[in-house]
């Protein structure tokens, strides 16, 4: 509702000034304000309490007055947590994990659902979750490209001061690595029924999915 | 970090669960963070104004006064609240730097007092916001130059120290350059100053007309040819002044190129070379009309006074930099010019006995017009040319009248922007050095924290506890998110001098020593364990084995030398496959372990909580510590080092 509200004021002062400059058409936009849905929806749609939510919301929304958070936003925050590297690439794949609908924008219903699977959400959810980051074209299918991408992407962050030295094909073998243990009928791609069998039977990643549950 | 990166942080870590299945090693666990009871409002009383904030907000700046435990010094437990003696209505501003992000300025305090605030504050005053930045700024300059200018009004200001071991070079050329530095300088400035009058007098005075003694008939002579020996002495002795004063500043020159090609030298050579052109070339009437106007380049010593006026060399340098101004000012005089010339001449043409003989003959009457001098040798006689001539003074008004406060305005520009410009290149280095130093903090505390990890995992856990609370939550969470980036590349972060040393020893080619047998021997056994135990006997071995610091540093390499051995080697089969994983664990934990041997090494051996190891400052100690010192030196970590252990 308030979208809609939002989007018909915009249209409004848009249809009131004919000149099209473009600063003002992209102060409108941000002066578009999304609410969010009420938060006993909220509740029931998470697996969040009331209280946190409250927290959650109130960060969010002095971030992101205008209720949305856009890719470039995105980016810039990701990159604070590491200085060291460049995370722009993995923050624009979290990116469209997180935008469900595609929209380029990521509301707070989308935000709050994220981080209700990976914090709360069962271990299928989370492994689920993962693999749709990894499959950037959304296709149901890993191929070795997409790995490769998302595994540059991770090592960019770590920038260029590592020790050990990063070498060129460092992220090829890991990619490698990776596809020897998911790939199980070694056709090249990795479906969802691999991965979330060989995640399952690998010990270290059952322990380190219960890491995050703290978080909030 | 910045407003709200702490909101995000949560978000953060959650998506670190899509690193989870590349990750090769095990992930480390969570800090334990004590369940926060949620957010809660809290109550700030300044003088008597309360402000009610939720705790959240304050944490959003863990390095402030109000983020930190520092409030705590500040609880009142009877009223519950934190009580600050301090001005609220400047707190209102610092309040909502925390809210929104951004410090504003306020428009109607004083300066001073707002920089007093955020000292008290743990603000740094480069957080102001871009919008009150400028005038923050201003005024704080101005206050600074009002400041400045008492303090030099009270004390003689002195130039700045020199080296002591500085040659008499650059002892001279200092001495040029500031005459006010000693007394001899000050003395040759005079000099040289005199001089330089007294020979433009000279000049000035050869042509005066002096009534010679009685002659019939009276003829008047230019005291220059009355008195030919005295003005050639006069004439003799500036010149050889200036002369030896060039060679002077010839031989004092840092750069002798620079030096000849500068203005003043130029100056200088053109001053002097007449007399010296004047002494070879012989008297005879044929050149001596040459070497009359070659007299004239004497008047350019007049020029050499800009050494000892800079109003002087502002207003060369400005001319300079209004070059475009004037250009534009006598390019439009030009046109204007050959404009009206054309029409007086034609306007003229029929009079006879008019002065218009030709354009270029007009062109005298009309800059005479256009400059309102109006010498009145030429004057037009038609009523054409009258009216021709009007609108040329007229419009001579006008198109000089343009460009000149242009000119007068970038004089006025550039005379304090002198002033001010070294001022402000001060201050612009050392804001950029604040906010690297701001940025840098955040990758040397990740770094540090990782060094502190070396101390606790050998440590009790009281050291353990110690070391843990310097860092607020936020950091804790955030270096473990950094971490558990590391464990899923298998890299590490590390700071410029360890990567270059890395690549330094990398390109030098493995040297496998007998250090290789020792570190293969405790590996074998450490691969099948997993926990500490294993790392402290393979530190042990390591530290035994690399007793010198030429070993040390082979191992460094040998480590890598080990890393591509067992890269290379594809494996085949799953059991192998399940090697991999426990190899590269083994061979981090060796380098991790390594690095944390040599960087435990830098803190005092009477703090080292390696009880367990006594030989641990002893054996590698000097050695490793020696290869610290020498080959990285970094200041900035040894002290934060020594702070954190001696808690």
């Amino acid at each position: 509702m308030g979208a809609v509200m939002g989007t018909f004021s915009s249209l409004q002062t848009k249809q009131r000034r004919p000149s099209k400059d473009k600063i003002e058409d992209e102060l409108e936009m941000t002066m578009v304000c999304h609410r969010p849905e009420g938060l006993e929806q909220l509740e029931a749609q998470t697996n969040f309490t009331k209280r946190e939510l409250q927290v959650l919301y109130r960060g969010f929304k002095n971030e992101c007055p205008s209720g949305v958070v856009n890719e470039e936003t995105f980016k810039q925050i990701y990159a604070q947590f590491f200085p060291h590297g460049d995370a722009s690439m993995y923050a624009h794949y979290l990116f469209h994990a997180f935008d469900t609908t595609q929209t380029g924008s990521v509301k707070f219903e989308d935000f709050v659902t994220a981080l209700s699977i990976l914090l709360r959400g069962t271990v299928h959810e989370k492994l689920r979750w993962t693999f749709n980051l990894y499959d950037i074209n959304k296709d149901g299918y890993i191929n070795k490209e997409e790995m490769m991408d998302i595994v540059k992407a991770i090592y960019d962050m770590m920038g260029k001061y590592t020790y050990p030295v990063l070498k060129e094909d460092t992220p090829r073998q890991h990619v490698d690595v990776f596809f020897q243990k998911m790939d199980k009928n070694k056709d090249g791609i990795v479906t969802l029924d691999e991965f979330l069998e060989s995640c399952q039977e690998d010990d270290n990643i059952m322990r380190s999915l219960q890491l995050f549950q703290n978080v909030m | 970090m910045a407003a709200g990166v702490a909101t995000w942080l949560p978000f953060a870590r959650a998506a670190a669960v899509g690193w989870l299945p590349l990750a090769q090693q095990p992930l480390p666990p969570a800090p334990g963070v004590k369940a926060s009871r949620g957010d809660e409002v809290l109550v700030v009383n300044v003088s008597g104004r309360r402000f009610e904030t939720w705790k959240n907000t304050l944490d959003r700046y863990p390095d402030t006064l109000l983020g930190s435990s520092e409030k705590e010094f500040f609880y009142d437990a009877d009223s519950g609240e934190y009580f600050f003696d301090r001005d609220p209505d400047m707190f209102r501003h610092v309040l909502n730097f925390y809210r929104t992000g951004r410090l504003h300025c306020p428009r109607q305090e004083c300066i001073q007092a707002f920089d007093e605030e955020l000292a008290f504050y743990g603000l740094v005053p480069e957080l102001v916001g871009d919008c009150c930045l400028e005038e923050y700024r201003d005024r704080k300059k101005e206050n600074a130059e009002r400041l400045a200018e008492d303090e030099e009004a009270e004390q003689a200001g002195d130039g700045p120290a020199l080296p002591a071991g500085s040659s008499l070079r650059q002892r001279l050329w200092r001495a040029f350059e500031n005459p006010h530095t000693s007394t001899a300088a000050l003395v040759f400035y005079y000099v040289t100053g005199f001089f330089i009058a007294v020979s433009v007098i000279a000049n000035v005075v050869e042509t005066i007309p002096c009534r010679g003694p009685a002659r019939r008939p009276p003829r008047e002579q230019p005291c220059g040819d009355r008195f030919p020996l005295a003005f050639f002495c006069m004439d003799t002795a500036c010149v050889l002044i200036f002369t030896g004063e060039y060679l002077l500043r010839l031989f004092a020159a840092p750069s002798r190129c620079r030096f000849l090609r500068s203005v003043m030298s130029l100056i200088d050579v053109v001053a002097i070379l007449p007399y010296y052109i004047g002494l070879f070339v012989p008297k005879n009437e044929d050149v001596s009309g040459a070497f009359v106007t070659l007299r004239v380049f004497r008047v350019f010593r007049i020029f050499k006074f800009s050494r000892h006026s800079q109003g002087l060399r502002i207003l060369g340098y400005t001319l300079k930099s209004c070059a475009s101004e004037l250009g534009f000012l006598l390019f439009s005089l030009t046109m204007a010019i050959i404009i009206f010339a054309t029409v007086m001449f034609y306007a003229e043409k029929g009079t006879n006995k008019t002065n218009f003989t030709s354009i270029p003959a007009a062109f005298w009457y009309t800059i005479v017009t256009m400059t309102t001098l109006g010498y009145g040798d030429m004057v037009p006689s038609t009523i054409a040319g009258k009216i021709f001539g009007s609108i040329c003074s007229l419009s001579g008004v006008l198109v000089i009248a343009l460009p000149v406060p242009v000119i007068v305005s970038n004089f006025s520009r550039i005379y304090h922007q002198n002033q001010r410009a070294d001022k402000r290149r001060a201050q612009q280095k050392v804001r950029l050095a604040r906010i690297r130093l701001a940025k840098s903090g955040t990758t040397n505390a990740f770094l540090q924290y990782k060094q502190n990890r070396g101390l606790e995992d050998s440590g009790s856990g009281e050291e353990q506890a110690l070391c843990v609370r310097n860092r607020s939550a936020f950091e804790q969470q955030h270096h473990h998110l950094l971490h558990c980036l590391e464990k899923t590349t298998c890299h590490e972060f590390t700071d410029e001098l360890t990567f270059s040393e890395a690549l330094g020893a990398v390109s030098l080619g493995g040297r496998t020593s007998r250090s290789t047998s020792v570190s293969s021997q405790a590996v074998g056994p450490g691969s099948l364990l997993s926990s500490c135990c294993p790392r402290r006997a393979k530190r042990r071995a390591i530290r035994l084995a690399n007793s010198t610091a030429s070993v040390s540093r082979g191992s460094m390499q040998e480590l890598d030398t080990l890393a591509g051995l067992r890269r290379s080697p594809a494996p085949q089969s799953r059991s192998s496959l399940n090697a991999k994983p426990h190899d590269s664990l083994d061979l981090n934990c060796d380098s991790r372990d390594f690095v944390a041997a040599i960087i435990s090494i830098p803190t005092p051996p009477a703090n080292t909580p390696d009880e367990n190891q006594p030989s641990s400052p002893g054996g590698g100690g000097g050695a490793s510590s020696t290869l610290r010192n020498s080959s990285l030196g970094t200041p900035c970590l040894l002290p934060e080092t020594v702070k954190i252990s001696s808690l």
